[in-house]
């Protein structure tokens, strides 16, 4: 490490001189971000020290190549010269090139160990990517949630203007306390993802059935972005990450809240819920996971997605309705939601789209109680 | 055996057929080089016009054009296209025209499997485009369809895929059979390998690789297609299987893939060097070894396309050497070109000029191949758009200039008329910026972070995929001007002597006939000294 370090910072020294210093700064439009932890700094020198190698060994080349080209036109009256090879020529660049690749491998093997170590860490943290979003679950404390893109569907429509963190900023950020060692234990629900976090250079692809895993260790507070980077489906580019990391005090007490609202939403089961109630509910949660597919008047993208608006299953026949949302639909991009929704969203999702729309008019209106989700579950666990 | 060529000469029916039926039944090296190259023209324009969508819809954040659903079948039809479609026939295509020209043969070995292997490309890609205006779409899982996007979450459409990749493979390794046994049997007397020119040993080459790996190819997708209809679960972790060995099949087929869309280019690019630049091609055995080398390691790095997806420490470093030892025979073969023109005496004509912008800007696609080599690094590129730059660089300027310098350096010979020169620089012009303006800026966006097969971005890489999409859209047309400069060489043009190009009769057998080529090329073999 210490040696690409070195190599690096002599490089930069040279070519500082030679370009602005703009390339350089954090963030940058142009080059790979510095990132905020040990490992991310020692890539983004690997990665600046084959660029400039890269970029030594071009000078020469071209330059040759291009001096060659005017030096010996035709045009210019050159007479072109017989020989067709060189024996020692053709040795020396051979390793020449064999050298310069020894001397770049020794730097990427030391960072590549540096990356490698899946040992506990001081909070594990089960990532696993869903189309498409991601849910994050913290295995020493219970705490299990999803999250969403928060960016509007309007924005993305050009209805309205595009705010700052545009498709990077989402309904629940992940959490985690500074100056602790986090291991990701990655895996996918259906398809490939790839949960990717530049700032940490973090990027592991999410494997259905398999579990990858990942570690980041990171020094300052911060909210830092990433994305999925593995073709997953249409939602690929709206499934981005966002992870907010605090210091251990801010952690704990965000940890107590968390533990106690999730005790609260399985009260909530329990209440008897109003058809006004379960409507206003039912619209946020769709405004989050069903528009995508469904789209905000429920006329869905036809073929692939079908249309909820006067779907004869949505209203008239309120059983399949649930079956649908339970269990998904088979050879369709139609998940189920069972694990990703409370009962509560579930019956309040499906309360609105009976209710919204023409449904209401047209079919029975039917409502969904929390409860009956539940004894669903129940049915079905037995 | 003499007196059946005399009789033979005595009919006289050595012209093609008139009609369609020249080209349906045809066994003529020439004419089916000629379908290869228009069909692989047209597709040129198809998949571009894919490119042109995705372009349009990328030109600013948010989503205005059409929807992801349908950018993704975009995508995935624009690469299958370019692959499948237009980078492999086209050299299929030069091939057919020039091997036999090359070795001093009067037609391909086998030319009514040469046929078939043709007739099987229009069947496949119907089939795979037609896909586009079923229900519920094409293909939307990328062109490197990894399961198990591309089989338990793929569309119905996905078995026609499945049938089309099928036809295919089996025209692909029907055309190689065709062209290793022309290459091995009908040599001029004394034109030993070692004295072969390079396009005949680029595809001899090429064509070993694909016989290896097309069966690879097929079966993938055929377990795919268990996969879907009937039940097994090779790729399917639930039934006992893995999606990642779907992958470590796939690019074992992948990687050398990817040589078999560039070694013909090299071929080409070598002669049009040495031609242009008055002198024998520096290093030739170098260049046939190292040509040799890379064939040979394009089997053992394939891995290097998924370094994320959680390998042991140990693959992770083997696949990172092996990949980066591919450097040193490709690195030989730019040191060679380059020593190729040093003290040449060298022109600039419109092949030229594709091959030193060839030989450039391959180069910097190598550049960046080596960047992604290194496994950490790759870390923050992988499936950003600096690879979608990488391999773009190696397969526009790279594969498809390569392609473009063939056609003109040879089509004076095949039309017996001259090119436009003026519209020909121009066309490399057009070309040369706006290739540059639409993918250099994809390494800017992908070092940022913006990952590739994205619909839609955040606002901070609006301003480098405004000006890719610019350039895209200035590359797409100018091709139209390359439509113009065939058509008008083969219409008319200054008449082209038989060598064409100062000097040229003693850089190949094919410039010792005469321009155009008779019906069948070399009816009494050269000798070769």
């Amino acid at each position: 490490m210490k040696l690409a370090s070195t190599l690096t910072r002599k490089f930069h020294y040279i070519f500082l001189c030679i370009f602005s210093g703009q390339v350089f700064s954090e963030a940058s439009k142009y080059n790979m971000p510095h990132g905020v932890t040990e490992v991310s700094e020692s890539i983004f020198e690997l990665h600046m020290l084959i660029m400039w190698v890269c970029v030594g060994i071009g000078v020469v080349v071209f330059g040759i190549m291009f001096w060659s080209l005017w030096k010996y036109r035709k045009s210019s009256g050159a007479v072109a010269a017989k020989f067709d090879d060189h024996f020692g020529l053709e040795i020396s660049w051979t390793i020449l090139v064999a050298v310069i690749l020894v001397l770049i491998a020794i730097p990427s093997t030391i960072v590549l160990i540096q990356t490698y170590d899946d040992t506990e860490g001081d909070i594990n943290i089960m990532v696993t990517g869903y189309q498409w979003k991601w849910q994050y679950k913290y295995l020493e404390d219970d705490i299990s949630f999803f999250s969403n893109l928060a960016t509007s569907q309007e924005e993305i429509d050009n209805q309205l203007a595009k705010g700052e963190y545009y498709l990077r900023e989402v309904d629940e950020p992940l959490v985690i306390p500074i100056n602790k060692r986090i291991r990701f234990l990655i895996t996918g629900n259906d398809v490939i993802h790839s949960w990717w976090v530049p700032d940490f250079a973090v990027k592991q692809d999410a494997v259905p059935g398999f579990i990858n895993t990942a570690w980041t260790n990171v020094p300052e507070p911060g909210i830092y972005r990433g994305a999925c980077t593995e073709l997953c489906g249409l939602g690929h580019a709206f499934m981005p990450i966002v992870v907010r990391a605090v210091e251990q005090e801010e952690y704990d007490s965000w940890v107590a809240e968390k533990i106690a609202f999730a005790e609260q939403e399985r009260l909530l089961n329990y209440k008897v819920w109003t058809r006004e109630e379960l409507v206003q509910r039912g619209e946020g949660v769709y405004a989050k996971n069903c528009i995508a597919c469904h789209q905000t008047n429920g006329q869905g993208l036809p073929p692939v997605f079908p249309a909820l608006d006067g779907s004869n299953i949505v209203m008239n026949d309120k059983t399949r309705n649930i079956e649908i949302l339970m269990e998904g639909v088979r050879g369709a991009a139609m998940q189920s939601f069972a694990n990703q929704l409370s009962e509560v969203d579930i019956a309040s999702v499906i309360t609105y789209t009976r209710r919204s729309w023409g449904n209401n008019k047209n079919g029975d209106g039917e409502i969904v109680e929390p409860k009956e989700i539940v004894d669903y579950k129940n049915r079905v666990e037995l | 055996m003499s007196t059946i060529v005399e009789t033979h000469e005595d009919h006289g029916h050595h012209g093609p057929a008139k009609g369609l039926t020249r080209w349906l039944f045809t066994t003529n090296h020439k004419d089916i080089g000629t379908l290869y190259l228009w069909f692989s023209f047209l597709m040129l324009f198809i998949g571009g016009a894919m490119a042109m969508v995705v372009r349009a819809e990328l030109f600013e954040p948010g989503l205005q054009i059409i929807q992801p659903e349908f950018f993704n079948q975009m995508t995935t039809n624009h690469g299958l296209i370019m692959v499948f479609g237009v980078i492999m026939p086209a050299f299929v295509g030069l091939a057919n025209w020039m091997i036999p020209m090359q070795i001093g043969a009067p037609d391909m070995a086998l030319p009514r499997l040469n046929n078939l292997s043709f007739w099987l490309l229009p069947m496949a890609f119907t089939i795979l485009l037609s896909t586009l205006f079923m229900e519920p779409g094409g293909p939307n899982f990328g062109w490197t369809f990894y399961a198990p996007l591309s089989t338990t979450y793929a569309p119905d459409t996905v078995t026609f895929f499945i049938f089309s990749i099928h036809i295919m493979g089996a025209s692909s390794i029907l055309g190689s059979i065709n062209i290793i046994t022309t290459i091995l049997n009908m040599r001029a007397p004394g034109l030993t390998l070692m004295k072969m020119p390079l396009f005949c040993w680029s595809w001899l080459i090429t064509a070993y690789l694909l016989i290896a790996v097309m069966p690879v190819l097929a079966g993938t997708v055929t377990m795919m297609l268990m996969d879907i209809h009937f039940g097994t679960s090779f790729f399917n972790a639930a039934g006992g299987g893995d999606p990642i060995l779907f992958q470590h099949i796939f690019w074992f087929f992948g990687h050398p893939e990817v040589y078999i869309m560039i070694l013909p280019a090299f071929g080409i690019v070598s002669h049009v060097i040495s031609t242009f630049s008055r002198k024998p091609i520096f290093g030739y055995s170098s260049m046939v070894y190292a040509l040799t080398s890379i064939a040979i390691l394009s089997f053992v790095v394939w891995a290097h396309h998924m370094f994320t997806v959680g390998m042991p420490l140990a693959g992770e470093l083997f696949f990172m050497y092996s990949t980066m030892l591919i450097a040193i025979p490709t690195g030989v073969k730019v040191f060679n070109w380059v020593a190729t023109m040093f003290k040449g005496s060298i022109s600039f004509e419109t092949p030229m000029l594709f091959a030193i912008a060839f030989v450039a800007l391959f180069t910097i696609g190598g550049f960046s191949g080596l960047m992604l080599t290194i496994v950490p690094a790759d870390f923050q590129y992988h499936d950003t758009y600096f690879v979608v730059a990488h391999f773009h660089y190696v397969l526009v300027p790279g594969s498809l200039f390569g392609i473009f310098a063939g056609v003109y350096y040879w089509i004076p010979k095949w039309t017996g008329n001259m090119y436009d020169e003026t519209l020909g620089k121009l066309h490399f012009w057009l070309s040369f910026i706006s290739v540059n303006l639409t993918f250099f800026p994809m390494h800017f966006v992908g070092l940022a972070g913006m990952p590739r097969r994205y619909p839609d971005y955040a606002l901070q890489f609006a301003d480098f995929n405004a000006m890719a999409s610019v350039g895209a859209f200035i590359f797409g047309f100018s091709q139209l001007l390359l439509l113009f400069i065939v058509i008008k060489s083969i219409r008319t043009g200054k008449k082209a002597s038989s060598e064409v190009w100062e000097d040229a009769k003693g850089r190949g057998l094919e410039w010792t006939l005469e321009s155009p080529p008779p019906y069948h090329s070399f009816t009494i073999q050269p000798e070769v000294k």
